[in-house]
């Protein structure tokens, strides 16, 4: 089974490498950018089949390792 | 008095950290990070360097290694245990003492000498000693310290902030501030003030050739206040 998941910066977190990705943009000529902010993606392949219990485990992986949650939060996008 | 520095992979200033704390009289002892058992220790250090390449956040990789359940049981039964620069990153990972350390809010890796403020001495690394203000060398790219507004409470609340960063008369403003930290935060304890984390390098000031001699004021202290 393969899930996908997506780390983020919480919302009151300086992200100062999407503050230039965003001037950057600017500066092509993409004016109309808000903000922009980056983030992580992660594919996991596991041996589980059981969907929740994949779930679970990978939520257990991202508390204890993929995601610091003083600063970000965990996501899972996709999972098959 | 006897100090083990934990070297990981990546790791670059654990040598010099080794001079550093014999120079001043420790019998140091290197420790693997692949070892499970902390050799009988007055002091760890987590010295500092680019452990597991920074890979994913810095220090996330080193806080799960083998050693460091042995380090934590150490720091959770009141053993002193400092963390110099990638070492407070993988302090902050490992959740002894609180708050990350983000990207340098200018995003340009930092290598020079600051000066930083003694904000507490009541413990044993800054008991003692005399001056207020001390010129360490910083070098970091990721040092940018965070907490949570509660967080901050807490530790503000605790005296947690052990330096500051300031001028070279102790004042702390934020032009005196090289990477955006929260309250110019450049090293904090735990609660119990027996694990701390810091950014500057004191082992890089121990000597007239290298830059400077605050670093010797801080281990001549520290191994005063640990005998």
């Amino acid at each position: 089974m393969k899930i996908s998941v997506i780390i983020t910066l919480k919302k009151d977190v300086l992200d100062p490498q999407g503050k230039v990705i965003h001037q950057t943009l600017d500066g092509m000529g993409f004016e109309d950018v808000n903000e922009v902010r980056q983030g992580k993606y992660f594919e996991i392949d596991t041996k589980e089949t059981d969907n929740d219990k994949a779930k679970t485990k990978v939520e257990e992986m991202c508390k204890k390792l993929l995601a610091n949650l003083v600063i970000e939060n965990y996501k899972i996008i996709d999972l098959k | 008095m006897k100090s083990s520095v934990i070297t990981f992979p990546g790791s670059n200033c654990d040598r010099d950290i080794d001079v550093a704390l014999k120079k001043f009289g420790f019998k140091n002892k290197m420790v693997w990070h692949a070892d499970a058992e902390l050799p009988k220790s007055d002091l760890v250090v987590l010295p500092g360097g680019f452990s597991y390449g920074d890979y994913l956040r810095c220090g996330s990789m080193a806080s799960k290694s083998k050693i460091m359940q042995s380090v934590i049981n150490f720091a959770n039964s009141g053993g002193m245990v400092m963390g110099i620069c990638n070492g407070f990153q993988i302090l902050v990972e490992t959740g002894l003492v609180p708050g990350v350390l983000l990207r340098n809010k200018y995003l340009e890796f930092i290598c020079k000498n600051v000066f930083v403020k003694i904000n507490d001495k009541k413990n044993k690394y800054f008991k003692n000693v005399d001056n207020e203000v001390l010129e360490f060398h910083i070098a970091h790219n990721e040092g940018n310290y965070f907490c949570t507004n509660d967080q901050l409470k807490e530790i503000e609340d605790n005296n947690q902030i052990a330096i500051n960063y300031c001028n070279e008369n102790g004042k702390i403003e934020d032009q005196f501030n090289p990477n955006g930290s929260i309250k110019n935060i450049a090293g904090i304890f735990n609660k119990e003030k027996n694990v701390l984390g810091m950014m500057p390098h004191p082992e890089r000031m121990i000597d007239t050739s290298l830059s400077g001699e605050d670093g010797s004021l801080f281990f001549k202290n520290l191994i005063n206040n640990l005998k």
